[in-house]
């Protein structure tokens, strides 16, 4: 199968954005783009209907009922699928893309992913999904899920998107970090928007020279390069600077550390995923 | 053993909800088949209740179709009068452990999948003569009685079916009950209740051992009814299952449930109460209610005992007029009344099945011979059809002197005959062909009838020349077990 980016669509109000970012990094990364639309079959709560009461022809009725209600949904789902798909297409092509596909597909998010995953460089996402819209510190239940199981850059969307015109990486030195450093170097993807290198944490030597070596690495790759290094918590120093120099997307490294940690400390993906008004570009 | 926790999590809290009321709406509808059985086979009600306690909580834990209802019902209590009448209620409960134990034995050796034989039409007319039995046993409490039985027993029919349109949150039969016993006790109507009718349960049931001497007397006494008890039981649960199976879109293990019904009323007998197996109508309900899961089984009989037991007082004073009417509901639920108007468009055969299986049923109140009548009337109506495919074509040589037939179909005992007649054997004929290879001889009556005819053309003078008899013969073999490869099939099919 040959390689497309894969967006992630259901219908919530981040589909558009999700759209727009496809559309966006298809464009820069010359790839194909394909839609994905994953229905679930859920275990429907049955109709209540306590009333106890059996008559003419109970059986045949309920059977009928019953297959009316699975069949109903079923059906308006696909339907559902299809017009999003559609919508979505449509957009895409309006935004310069040539032929983009869909994917309609029955069964859960995650493992329809993992299916896909050796055929997508670059996964699109929203933030939270169609169940998820009310709560808005919370994030959507699968994204989490899909990070981890995914060894793909992965780009999160909030409810609108933008091109953006600067971006950020977040930089901690960790194998993580470096690897996501290349991968920036590498692809064609922020290739002459103006690169700001952020580290937080004490301004130690050793802290300036891994900077240092790091901002050589993008400078040699011809990107405007900014490279700072802030005191302070991560979540909140690195927030404070994207609103301060305007930045409109953030690259960083994605749970570097084990379940147990984040069991234990929380994880700064986590809590950037939540906290960001912006488009995340998660490296694993 | 994730995959087990799963599994359980999944048959039994997957719908909590659901279950939970859906286990209330059933409880109400189980308690009036207890209570109105229990005196039609001659006991005390808190035999049926405490039967439809135990087998339903035991089910919900052995069964192999969750959301299905099993207790006491009406089908086992009608196989059960004359043993209560001339033995008394030691050799019921007697008889109702042998019957977990033939049905527990039943499962062990997968009988379960025998309900092949089972055609559609002989099921149809199980559940209609069951609705029948359930509707027929309300009569005795509907005949030499004043006016207000009847007024009663009608405004509670017409509670149950229209409150519904009112709201669907309050299950109807639980308003028709507190609804006519409210009236009853407000003016003093003088009608028959509950109470009347024998003792309820006033404790929690407790493990006690029949009284009865452990010999082969005792055994030569119980052991009928039980087989009786142990075949409809399962035929019942068998039914219900595949039923419960089509409206959830699921899937149930039926040899499991065979051993559940029988570890269910072995339980039974051992708390003092009647054997029981599942219920259409109740089944029905839990699934219209929202009921999937095993919890639903499980709370269905733990409200049941609940309510008789702490508002026993209450229960006394319940008109028999309002279980009659929920007991009409339920047998107008489980009634098949789509079979009626297929009646004409359906095979007359399969027509006739089904409807000799309800009249036998009705008139011997035994649903194990109704389904024994039904299926052997199937049997045969299909070996009628399928002896009727057969085909024998003659044609004479161009000399003159010999005649070749040509025998295409099935023979065997109900196309005999007609095989035999198809020969012309006053044809006085130098010499005759018979080519079989395209026939199937499938009994020693087929080979019977060929012999049959090539002695009688013997006996004419005439020679007679078999062409392809082995082959013809292959299905006489016992294990003609070759249906399964396609070169087979084409062998039999078509050559």
């Amino acid at each position: 199968m040959k390689n497309r980016i894969l967006a992630c669509i259901d219908g919530s109000s981040y589909s558009t954005a999700v759209c727009d970012a496809a559309a966006w990094s298809a464009l820069r990364l010359e790839a194909p783009l394909t839609f994905l639309h994953v229905l679930h079959k859920e275990q429907a709560a049955p109709p209540v209907d306590l009333s106890g009461s059996i008559g003419l022809g109970a059986r045949e009725s309920l059977l009928e009922e019953l297959a009316v209600l699975d069949e109903k949904r079923g059906k308006l789902a696909r339907e559902q699928g299809q017009q999003l798909l559609g919508a979505a297409r449509l957009r895409a092509r309006t935004a310069g893309v040539t032929d983009p596909e869909g994917l309609l597909r029955l069964g859960g998010l995650v493992e329809t992913l993992t299916g896909q995953e050796e055929s997508t460089p670059l996964l699109v996402l929203g933030k939270r999904g169609e169940a998820a819209q009310v709560a808005s510190e919370h994030l959507g239940s699968h994204l989490e899920r899909v990070i981890r199981s995914l060894q793909r850059p992965i780009l999160v969307t909030p409810s609108e998107f933008r091109p953006p015109q600067r971006v950020m990486l977040a930089f901690d030195a960790s194998p993580t970090a470096r690897k996501a450093l290349d991968m920036v170097a590498a692809s064609p993807l922020f290739r002459g928007l103006p690169c700001h290198l952020v580290m937080v944490g004490a301004d130690t030597a050793t802290a300036s020279a891994d900077l240092a070596r790091a901002r050589q690495i993008l400078e040699m790759a011809r990107f405007e390069t900014v490279a700072v290094i802030l005191p302070g918590e991560p979540e909140a120093a690195l927030s404070r600077y994207q609103q301060e120099q305007g930045i409109d997307l953030m690259i960083m490294g994605a749970y570097g550390h084990s379940r147990i940690r984040h069991l234990l400390v929380g994880s700064t993906t986590t809590a950037m995923l939540r906290k960001s008004t912006i488009p995340l570009l998660l490296l694993r | 053993m994730i995959h087990a926790f799963r599994t359980i999590r999944n048959t039994w809290f997957s719908n909590l909800r659901g279950d939970a009321l859906a286990g209330i709406v059933v409880a109400l509808a189980l308690i009036p088949e207890a209570i109105a059985f229990s005196i039609i086979a001659g006991v005390d009600p808190k035999v049926g209740l405490y039967a439809s306690f135990c087998i339903a909580v035991v089910s919900a834990f052995v069964g192999g179709r969750p959301g299905m209802i099993s207790a006491a019902t009406g089908a086992m209590a009608l196989l059960m009068v004359t043993l209560v009448k001339t033995h008394g209620l030691e050799y019921l409960l007697a008889a109702t452990l042998l019957t977990g134990v033939l049905q527990m034995l039943a499962g062990a050796l997968r009988l379960g999948s025998l309900m092949r034989f089972v055609s559609r039409s002989v099921v149809i007319g199980f559940v209609n003569a069951l609705a029948i039995l359930i509707f027929l046993a309300q009569i005795p409490e509907l005949t030499a009685v004043g006016w207000p039985v009847y007024a009663l027993v009608a405004a509670g029919l017409g509670l149950i079916y229209l409150f519904p349109y009112i709201t669907r949150v309050v299950p109807s039969p639980l308003v028709c009950i507190v609804a006519l016993t409210a009236f009853t006790m407000l003016f003093g109507v003088d009608v028959r209740t509950v109470g009347d009718m024998g003792a309820l349960p006033d404790s929690l049931p407790i493990f006690l051992l029949p009284d009865l001497p452990l010999t082969f007397e005792t055994l030569a006494i119980i052991f009928p009814y039980a087989v009786t008890l142990a075949v409809v039981g399962l035929l019942e649960s068998m039914m219900t299952a595949t039923i419960v199976d089509d409206l959830t879109d699921s899937s149930s293990n039926k040899n499991r449930e065979c051993v559940g019904q029988g570890v269910a009323n072995i339980a039974s007998g051992f708390l003092g109460g009647m054997a029981g197996c599942a219920m259409i109508g109740q089944s029905i309900i839990n699934i219209k209610s929202g009921g999937r899961g095993r919890l639903s089984t499980l709370l269905a009989g733990v409200y049941l005992l609940l309510m008789v037991v702490f508002l026993g007082d209450w229960v006394a004073r319940i008109p028999m007029a309002a279980l009659v009417a929920v007991m009409i509901m339920v047998a107008i639920g489980t009634f098949s009344w789509e079979s009626i108007r297929n009646l004409r468009k359906n095979p007359a055969s399969s027509s006739i099945v089904m409807t000799s299986t309800v009249v036998v049923v009705v008139a011997t109140h035994n649903l194990a011979l109704g389904v024994m009548v039904g299926v052997l009337l199937s049997a045969l109506f299909f070996a009628h059809k399928i002896g009727r495919v057969l085909h024998i074509g003659s044609s004479l040589s161009a000399d003159g002197l010999t005649r070749h037939y040509q025998v295409t179909g099935q023979v065997f005992f109900p196309s005999a005959e007609r095989f035999i007649a198809s020969f012309d054997l006053k044809e006085a004929i130098e010499r005759v062909q018979i080519d079989v290879s395209r026939a199937h001889f499938w009994d020693i009556t087929a080979i019977g009838a060929l012999d049959k005819v090539i002695i009688k053309f013997r006996r004419e003078g005439t020679e007679v020349e078999i062409v392809g008899l082995n082959k013809a013969s292959e299905t006489m073999v016992d294990r003609f077990a070759v249906h399964d490869k396609p070169e087979a099939i084409e062998a039999l099919m078509g050559h």
